[in-house]
């Protein structure tokens, strides 16, 4: 046990090191690799406290994800260095001021739980069984909150909207400026040939074992986004222009599932987002897969980012 | 058997860490960017691959174990290609230090 508890402080000491460190450095490059360094020290704490599914998010979402749109931002800058502006003192100031706010807030609510803390957990686990499922967590996102669950998806596609908002009037519906790095026979194509077999076996497998274990549609959405973004990158495949076809449907198909099957559930089951008995199960892992496309489309397109040139007929 | 087992996870993870301890002093006190790429390389070959036999004997069943080694190919793979790239772009524009 006390190996344990020195592995969990050191491992505190380092979140906290990180965390300021990424606060202080002045390059944006510098910060951006602090903030993945952080997201996948934080997942290591998710595990630590038994929290994996949290954990295989945070490491995908929070550092992966979220860390190479974050580069893509700092090479955006950087190209376009000329109105490089500083912001002034009050600015910084009232930033600072309502980030410590933040913090404040938050440090009260953990340093000051409340005697019983309010749960819904074993009533969770006494249900569980009549889903079919073996995951509380899927449970809880499929079951219990499946409205949030809805909405999630569509934020998602709100947020791939506002990415493509960006785009000037002349290229709208054109192909997004990722840059591409087309060398043939580099080592960047070897991976690029060899690797998305595997991870989209993996995306396969995180999709299916959500239902009974840690994993699920978020976590093998991002593994296909990354494959699929490996493969754009290294030029094997051209970039999609944003007006095709597919490429929309794709986009539409798992949060349209969703909403279909919830509507369905007023009729066969009597409430909105409700399963009928007995097919709880099938109908949420179907809404899954058609999830994890959708999710693996969206991330690629934000990771993408807004169109850029007007696709060569 | 389960102690002999238990031995041999202890010293395999053991002198995993040791390459890690190794490798990291490597990435901090190597001059240049090429040398500290061959220091991280040791530790991703060498010294994740001893944690990894080290735990194989503690593998919940063969699935496991397989993961475990599927673990260690993939980071092989994603290191030695990195490693790759980035001493390219090192010998086009040269070290920023």
């Amino acid at each position: 046990m006390t190996i344990l508890s020195a592995f969990d402080m050191g491992l505190v000491v380092l979140i906290l090191g990180i965390g300021a460190s990424t606060i202080a450095v002045r390059e944006a490059f510098a910060a951006v690799i602090g903030f993945v360094v952080y997201g996948l020290l934080l997942s290591i704490a998710w595990v630590r406290l038994s929290a994996v599914d949290v954990a295989l998010t945070e490491a995908a979402i929070g550092g992966g994800m979220t860390g190479m749109l974050m580069l893509g931002a700092v090479a955006r800058l950087r190209l376009a260095k000329g109105n490089d502006v500083r912001a002034s003192l009050p600015v910084r100031v009232v930033t600072g001021v309502l980030c410590a706010l933040v913090a404040a807030g938050l440090a009260a609510a953990i340093l000051s739980p409340p005697e019983a803390i309010p749960s819904l957990a074993p009533m969770v686990m006494e249900n569980l069984a009549q889903s079919g499922l073996g995951n509380p967590v899927a449970g809880v996102l499929f079951v219990y909150r499946a409205l949030d669950t809805l909405l999630e998806k569509v934020v998602l596609i709100l947020a791939l909207l506002g990415v493509w908002s960006l785009a000037p009037d002349s290229v709208w519906g054109g192909i997004p400026g990722l840059r591409v790095y087309a060398q043939p026979g580099s080592t960047l194509t070897f991976l690029a040939q060899l690797l998305p077999p595997v991870g989209i076996v993996v995306a396969i497998y995180l999709c299916w074992v959500g239902a009974k274990e840690p994993g699920g549609a978020f976590q093998g959405g991002t593994v296909l986004a990354a494959m699929w973004l490996l493969v754009m990158i290294a030029g094997l495949k051209s970039v999609p222009s944003i007006s095709q076809r597919w490429l929309r449907l794709l986009l539409v198909v798992g949060p349209v599932i969703f909403l279909a099957i919830g509507l369905a559930g007023m009729v066969l089951a009597n409430a909105f987002l409700a399963y009928p008995p007995g097919y709880a199960k099938p109908l949420i892992v179907a809404v899954e897969v058609a999830l994890t496309l959708s999710i693996g489309v969206a991330l690629g397109l934000l990771a993408a980012g807004p169109p850029e040139r007007v696709q060569q007929q | 058997m389960n102690l002999a087992l238990d031995i041999f996870t202890v010293s395999a993870v053991s002198a995993g860490a040791f390459f890690f301890l190794a490798g990291t002093v490597g990435l901090l006190r190597f001059p240049d960017s090429l040398t500290r790429l061959h220091a991280l390389t040791k530790v991703d070959n060498l010294g994740l691959g001893l944690v990894v036999l080290g735990l194989l004997p503690q593998a919940n069943g063969p699935f496991s174990a397989l993961k475990l080694v599927s673990i260690w190919l993939l980071v092989q793979l994603s290191g030695a290609i990195v490693t790759q790239l980035i001493a390219g772009v090192v010998r086009q524009h040269g070290s920023h230090e």
